[in-house]
This record gives C-alpha cells, sequence and structure tokens, in this order.
C-alpha cells in the first residue's frame, strides 16, 4: 500500500514538474505545479506530516499559485510562447548537462550514505502517537518553545514583504503635475 | 502480488532520490525557460525538493526538527512569491515582453 502511494504520488510530481519546465503556455505551466504540488502533499501525509500537508494544499495549491494565475491574468500573457528558439548557444544541452549532473550528485551522496541513515531510526516513526493531532501537537510545542523568536521574526519578514510589495506595485505619480 | 507489496516499502532514501531528481529538473527550468513567471515555478519545485527532503528525513530520523524548518521555508517562499510577482508586474509596466533576456538594463 504504502508503495502504491508513493508510486502514484511521485508520478504525479514527476509529470507535474516536466510540464512545468516544456509547456510553452504559462497557464499549462502553473497548472501542472498545482499536480505537482499536490503529489508532495501527498507525501507529506505518507510521513505523518498532516499538518504540513494541509499547509501545503492551503499556501502553495491555493494561494501562490493563484497568485501565478493573477500575475499572468494581469500582465495578458496567457498565450504561448515560442519555445523553438535558443537564444544562447547551445544553452539547452548545457542546461540539461548541468541539472543532470546535480541530480547524480545528490544521488551518488545520498545512495553512498544510505547505511549510515537507516541505522539511526531503522524507519521508525516516533512522531506518530496513537493521538490523530499528535503531529500538529509536537510542532506546535517545538515552534512556540525553541523557535518562537524566529516564528515572530517571521512575521516581520511577511509585514516587510507586504509593504514592499505594495509599493512597487503601485502607480508612481509624475512629480511635476502636483497631484 | 500482493506479499510483494507488503515486502517492498519505500524507504526515505527513495524519497531523498526523488526530492533530488525534482531539484534537478527545476534547475534545468531555471536555466531554460526565459519567462520569469515560469522560472518563480521552477524555483518553487526546488523549494518543494528541499521540503521534501526535509520531512522525508524528518521521519526517519524520527525528529520534528525537519518538519519545522519546512515551515518556515513556506513561510519565506510565499513572502518571496509576493515581492518578486511585485517585482515582475513593475518591470513589465515599462515593457511590453515578458522574457529575461530583455531586462538587460544592468549591463555593463
Amino acid at each position: 500500500m504504502e508503495l502504491f502511494v508513493f508510486v502514484v504520488a511521485a508520478a504525479m510530481v514527476l509529470a507535474g514538474a516536466l510540464g512545468v519546465v516544456t509547456r510553452s503556455n504559462p497557464v499549462h505551466a502553473a497548472m501542472s505545479l498545482v499536480l505537482t504540488l499536490f503529489g508532495i502533499a501527498v507525501m507529506f501525509v505518507a510521513h505523518n506530516a498532516h499538518f504540513l500537508a494541509a499547509v501545503q494544499v492551503i499556501v502553495y495549491a491555493g494561494a501562490i499559485v493563484v497568485l501565478f494565475l493573477f500575475v499572468i491574468m494581469l500582465l495578458g500573457v496567457d498565450k504561448a510562447e515560442d519555445l523553438s528558439v535558443e537564444p544562447i548557444t547551445n544553452q539547452r544541452p548545457l542546461a540539461a548537462i548541468i541539472g543532470v549532473g546535480i541530480s547524480s550528485i545528490v544521488i551518488a551522496a545520498i545512495v553512498s550514505s544510505r547505511a549510515g541513515l537507516g541505522a539511526v531510526g531503522e524507519g521508525v516513526n516516533e512522531t506518530t502517537v496513537d493521538s490523530p493531532d499528535a503531529n500538529i501537537r509536537q510542532l506546535a510545542r517545538v515552534i512556540f518553545s525553541d523557535n518562537v523568536f524566529a516564528f515572530e521574526i517571521t512575521s516581520v519578514l511577511l509585514l516587510v514583504a507586504v509593504v514592499g510589495t505594495v509599493v512597487m506595485a503601485r502607480k508612481t505619480k509624475s512629480v511635476g503635475t502636483g497631484k | 502480488m500482493s506479499t510483494m507489496l507488503s515486502v517492498v516499502q519505500p524507504t526515505s532514501t527513495w524519497y531523498l532520490v526523488l526530492s533530488a531528481v525534482l531539484f534537478g529538473i527545476g534547475t534545468i527550468g531555471v536555466m531554460v525557460r526565459r519567462n520569469p513567471l515560469i522560472m518563480f515555478m521552477c524555483i518553487e519545485l526546488m523549494l518543494n525538493a528541499v521540503n521534501l527532503s526535509f520531512v522525508a528525513l524528518s521521519s526517519q530520523i524520527a525528529n520534528i526538527d525537519g518538519q519545522v524548518a519546512v515551515f518556515f521555508v513556506l513561510v519565506v517562499a510565499a513572502a518571496e512569491v509576493v515581492v518578486g510577482l511585485g517585482i515582475i508586474v513593475s518591470i513589465m509596466r515599462r515593457r511590453t515582453t515578458l522574457t529575461v533576456d530583455d531586462m538587460s538594463g544592468l549591463k555593463g
């Protein structure tokens, strides 16, 4: 059963990721991104990270993708762009080599360190207790005790982001008109 | 078949390999695509790859700190997207085409 969940979620994630990179229409790319984010959320549930799965769906698949779609519609770029031109010579082969190289190096590191990793927890997830909200309780305890300063700084970060965006996206009035 | 399915369990190594592949796809997308919106989506792919590896390892070593890190990554990603899209909108107010190659105003 876990294998089935992994295979389906991995297929969703990879299909969505390839869709984001290859689709020429930005709206289709955003929809592929939703597919990937849902696949990741399924994997979070498989790891008993229920709170993060909910936040993933609400914040990422909900808010962020809707924001992308708003900007796509606002700028009127919801047309397929021409992907056949390659502005820099050999850009795509080089990018493919670099991307596959990064993945290969990381995978090699993962596989070579697999033995030490398996010895630590042996796959047993002690974070799951009988209670259904054990994950949220544990997460809340750690966030509001050990990481409470980082949590408060996060609110400042969000405030700065909101104010900065309003300042940047506002129509700047020309100085000379007196209005 | 059912016995085989119950025997073969996906270990956290599988999830880590998947997240490495996802990160590579995101990297290729950032390098290949020229639409800044698509590049942002590819950055989201890379962030999600890292989040997936955080959660997989957190579950593997039975420590919730990885999930806390993912929580903060989510917040920072949201702020990053808001600011980035604001920049793109304000740039597009002066231009007509949406291509990063045209934004060469700082080129020496």
